[in-house]
């Protein structure tokens, strides 16, 4: 992936095109223009206060721009509204814990598979024992290492366990692509590892568009890299580039450096 | 009618639909007449029908300026400490008892006005203290369960208190007449002093809350509970303060009301539902707003009764006239609410730091 | 939820003896009430089967879908006045009478929910209210039907001789058999896959959207189901009293059925039973105790939401784990009895 693509090139899967937005005198999103092609993890890095949780709320429907356009597969869905753009299969995790936390990891992960199950007016069938909600979400808690753990309320689970669950949610959405807001947010040493090592497994399968303060994983992970400073897109490219660009050094990465030296 | 023994939780004076069910019409046609001295016949001539509309929107204008305060206090509470408080329409009613008890102990209108205040905000503080500190935080449910609860404790006492009969609020004598508003339009001196009460309080809440410290801690208080702790405010006795101020605004709607009807238990309830109307439409937490719907609630409600059943007698054949008339005139206001709800879901003005 | 809890915890729960013991009780009470001729206890517990109906739907929205209505009573009212307007005009048949009860019910449920459902938290309790209170007003208005003094029905629902209204007993099971009913259908409902959606979104209904679930349809769905079975309840009101009147919709009425739908445990399908038996005749007993029972009361009221969340519910809950650990203790000593 080192060659350069057209931004909106065919093999797009999601194109943002000069999405803005503004907050009273604050622009949140000032032109963002960026893609997420089949197969990559493209991941947005930017400090605190980028515009980042902005950029995200837009995506998934939750914040209506102010002018730009948003497309998944060709479909313009800029003012879909967010159940549907998850129909679609724009699946996002959440950055602060969003779980059912008054029922079992896997009543959580069924919710999901369930959403994606037709229309939901069922009145009379008992859902927890409809083998073709439960069986997947097995699946998917499987798939994250919390197979054990699925009868088990979720409020109980630890944090480390709360985001993996998040993730098992996330694919079991049946997922064209990910939307991932900061995976690995608190997370101890361990558990990071184990995130990232899941999110490798993932690369290749699904695209991914993973917005992250841990610089590691995103050098380790990323097929390309997004810098957002102040809401607008500084610098795009491989991770190697992003790492000698002297903007982004600047203006991001070394703000140490600069004072250091 | 075969009743059973239970009675409805409400009490013997709202559980019947009894004379007390509809206090927020006490503005009808009639009784404003009779209260003027002015012979219905007048309003068969066209100038007559002009003078009944400039009294009647006078009245709607008291009549909201009444609800503001009611709302006013409603929703400084609910924008500051986040709390619903069904108990705020038992404010209204114990202001207006006090009010009764005090003019008539007295011997003063005034003295015994001043003196209900006073009650009143010390009954609303030690409510807050008691019973509403313990609900800060809580969910909205906890809100409405423990104030209804309230309702029925503070309607209970009342009627243990001063006994089911009502209390009639006499007027002094230079209330109790007409004054000349405008060349040839005579109107009630004691609804006019209303008007002009209620724009002072109005003037008074914007200057306190705009103006000084302490409603800068109020504005603090409401986007940012603990900016204003760490700055060293102590944020219990404002909380109480506050209340306080609220229940002294409910009792002063209260017994000015009471000196237009009487003083009866359970008197501040459906009032209470009107003023959360007004708080609908003019947006929760913003004293701006329930001032502009309570003046608009008040002016549609009043005029709307007064007019739209001679309207409809216009259209309809006499009975359905008469019928739909009244059913669709206190329908009106729930129409405003329905269309500002669908137009601006967040009211007037709505408050955006929330 | 609370399905899947009472199983881990067996059958022989305290809050299952409870239930059970109304449950005897109210399908009894008839053979007792027949026997002394005690036809208050039947009156009172028509009373209680009938509300008790009414708060479970309201169960349905405020304990499973988390929506805080506070105008449930609307329903009770205009599914009484359709009945009553209905035999007033000289329409008798229940065929008619109660369906269109139900469809009454409906639109207004359609209506209000639409409004307010977009909204939340105190704006949603203010609206229902506000609502409630307008067709309060309305059948205040209505002269033609009694106005505020009410209306008495003189011919309770015709259904065509297949079942008499006017036998007491006859009509108490009626009632009982539409409660039960309704405590089934709300069972179903909730544990179906629309109702893990209701519930879903009362816990957390940001993350159901994103998940993909359009929930102001279903959260709309529920809440004119609830409406639609409480009109049911009204019409059986109005005829268990062959009265209407806006005392019926008074939002004191509203504010009872909360207490009830809270007092038994939110979210529990019994739960809107027990606590419309406890309200009712914690409400006969402090009466018979005092004039001035309310002021008992209110502030009983106070005590459960600042001390007893749960309701009785949550205290027979408590109870059971003392229970648990009493009968522990005590199979112990006998296990000690019989070694030594």
């Amino acid at each position: 992936m080192v060659q350069e693509l057209q931004i909106g090139g065919t093999d797009a899967l999601l194109q943002i095109e000069g999405l803005t937005k503004r907050f009273g005198g604050v622009v949140a999103s000032e032109n963002v223009t960026l893609d997420v092609r089949a197969g990559e993890l493209h991941a947005i890095i930017g400090p605190n206060g980028a515009g980042k949780t902005t950029l995200i709320g837009q995506l998934t429907g939750e914040l209506r721009p102010d002018a730009g356009r948003i497309r998944f597969d060709g479909e313009d869905i800029t003012a879909m509204p967010t159940f549907q753009r998850s129909l679609l299969g724009l699946a996002r995790s959440f950055q602060i814990t969003s779980l059912f936390l008054d029922v079992t990891a896997l009543d959580n992960v069924a919710l999901a598979v369930q959403a994606n199950a037709g229309h939901s007016f069922h009145f009379w069938r008992d859902a927890r024992s409809e083998a073709e909600l439960r069986e997947p979400a097995r699946a998917a808690l499987a798939r994250v290492g919390l197979g054990q753990r699925a009868d088990v309320m979720a409020a109980n689970l630890s944090h480390g366990e709360h985001r993996l669950l998040e993730f098992a949610m996330a694919l079991a959405n049946k997922p064209r692509m990910l939307l991932l807001d900061e995976p690995m947010a608190g997370l101890g040493p361990e558990e990071s590892a184990r995130m990232v090592e899941m999110l490798r497994e993932l690369k290749g399968e699904l695209p991914v568009l993973l917005i992250e303060h841990d610089m590691e994983a995103v050098f380790a992970l990323a097929d390309r890299i997004t810098v957002l400073v102040y809401g607008r897109v500084i610098a795009s490219d491989v991770p190697a580039k992003i790492r000698a660009n002297e903007e982004v050094r600047q203006a991001y990465l070394g703000e140490q450096e600069a004072v250091h030296g | 009618m075969p009743r059973t023994r239970v009675r409805p939780l409400a009490g013997p004076s709202t559980g019947s639909g009894g004379a007390s069910s509809n206090p927020q019409r006490y503005g009808s046609t009639k009784r404003c007449l009779g209260l003027l001295g002015h012979p219905d016949a007048r309003v068969t001539t066209v100038g007559g029908t002009m003078l009944l509309f400039v009294e009647q929107c006078l009245n709607g204008l008291q009549f909201g300026l009444l609800l503001f305060l009611l709302a006013a206090g409603l929703t400084l509470v609910f924008g500051i400490m986040d709390l619903v408080n069904l108990a705020h329409g038992s404010l209204y009613m114990v202001g207006a008892y006090f009010a009764a008890t005090f003019t008539a102990l007295t011997g003063s209108f005034i003295g015994g006005v001043l003196l209900a205040l006073v009650a009143t905000c010390l009954v609303g503080m030690a409510v807050e203290v008691i019973a509403m500190r313990r609900l800060y935080g809580r969910d909205h449910l906890d809100h409405v369960l423990g104030t209804f609860g309230l309702i029925l404790f503070f309607n209970e006492a009342v009627r243990l208190i001063w006994g089911p009969a009502g209390m009639n609020l006499t007027l002094p004598s230079w209330l109790n007449t007409s004054i000349e508003i405008l060349p040839g339009v005579p109107y009630s001196s004691y609804r006019f002093s209303i008007i002009v009460v209620a724009l002072a309080v109005a003037l008074f809440l914007y200057m306190l809350v705009m103006r000084t410290r302490i409603g800068m801690l109020i504005r603090a208080g409401a986007s940012n509970r603990e900016m204003v702790s760490a700055l060293g405010v102590n944020i219990k006795l404002l909380y109480t303060l506050v209340f306080g101020l609220g229940a002294a605004l409910a009792g002063l709607a209260g017994l000015m009301q009471a000196a237009i009807l009487t003083a009866q238990i359970g008197m501040g309830e459906n009032i209470l539902i009107l003023a959360f109307v007004v708080i609908i439409i003019g947006g929760i937490g913003s004293i701006r707003g329930a001032f502009v719907a309570s003046i608009l609630v008040g002016l549609i409600d009043t005029v709307g009764r007064a007019f739209l059943p001679d309207i409809f007698k216009l259209v309809l054949s006499q009975a359905a006239a008469s019928t739909a008339g009244p059913a669709v005139s206190s329908m009106l206001i729930y129409l405003l609410m329905t269309i500002v709800l669908v137009v601006r879901p967040e009211g007037l003005f709505p408050v955006s730091n929330k | 939820m609370t399905s899947g809890a009472w199983f881990r915890r067996g059958w022989i729960t305290p809050r299952n003896v409870v239930v059970a013991a109304i449950l005897t009780f109210v399908v009894l009470l008839p053979v007792y009430t027949s026997g002394t001729g005690n036809y208050f206890l039947l009156s009172l517990f028509t009373r209680i089967v009938i509300l008790a109906m009414a708060a479970s739907t309201l169960n349905l929205i405020l304990g499973y879908g988390g929506m805080v209505s506070f105008g449930h009573a609307a329903y009770v009212g205009i599914g009484g006045y359709v009945v009553g307007i209905l035999a007033h005009e000289g329409i008798t048949t229940g065929f008619l009478q109660w369906p269109l009860a139900l469809i009454a019910s409906g639109v207004f449920g359609l209506v209000v929910g639409a409004l307010s459902l977009r909204t939340r938290g105190v704006y949603f309790i203010m609206i229902t209210l506000a609502f409630a209170q307008m067709i309060y007003y309305v059948a205040l208005a209505l002269d033609r039907y009694g106005g505020d003094d009410g209306m008495t029905i003189y011919t309770r629902s015709q259904f065509a001789g297949l079942i008499d209204l006017s036998q007491k007993t006859v009509f108490y099971y009626l009632c009982v058999v539409l409660l039960l009913g309704t405590i089934y259908l709300v069972h179903r409902l909730a544990n179906s896959r629309f109702g893990l959606v209701i519930q879903g979104s009362r816990s957390n209904d940001r993350r159901m959207r994103a998940i993909g679930f359009p929930t102001f349809r279903y959260r709309l769905t529920c809440f004119v189901i609830a409406g639609m079975l409480c009109g049911l309840s009204g019409a059986l009101l109005a005829t268990h009293t062959d009265f209407i009147s806006p005392a019926m919709m008074h939002w004191t009425r509203s504010g009872d059925l909360i207490v009830m739908v809270v007092l038994g445990g939110m979210a529990s399908v019994f739960g809107p039973l027990i606590g419309a038996v406890a309200l009712l005749v914690l409400e006969e007993v402090l009466s018979g105790i005092t004039e001035y029972w309310q002021i008992i009361l209110g502030p009983l009221l106070l005590l459960v939401v600042l001390f007893a969340r749960g309701g009785v519910d949550g205290i027979l809950l408590h109870w059971h784990d003392h229970y648990r650990s009493a009968s522990h203790g005590i199979g112990n000593l006998l296990a000690r009895m019989r070694r030594g």
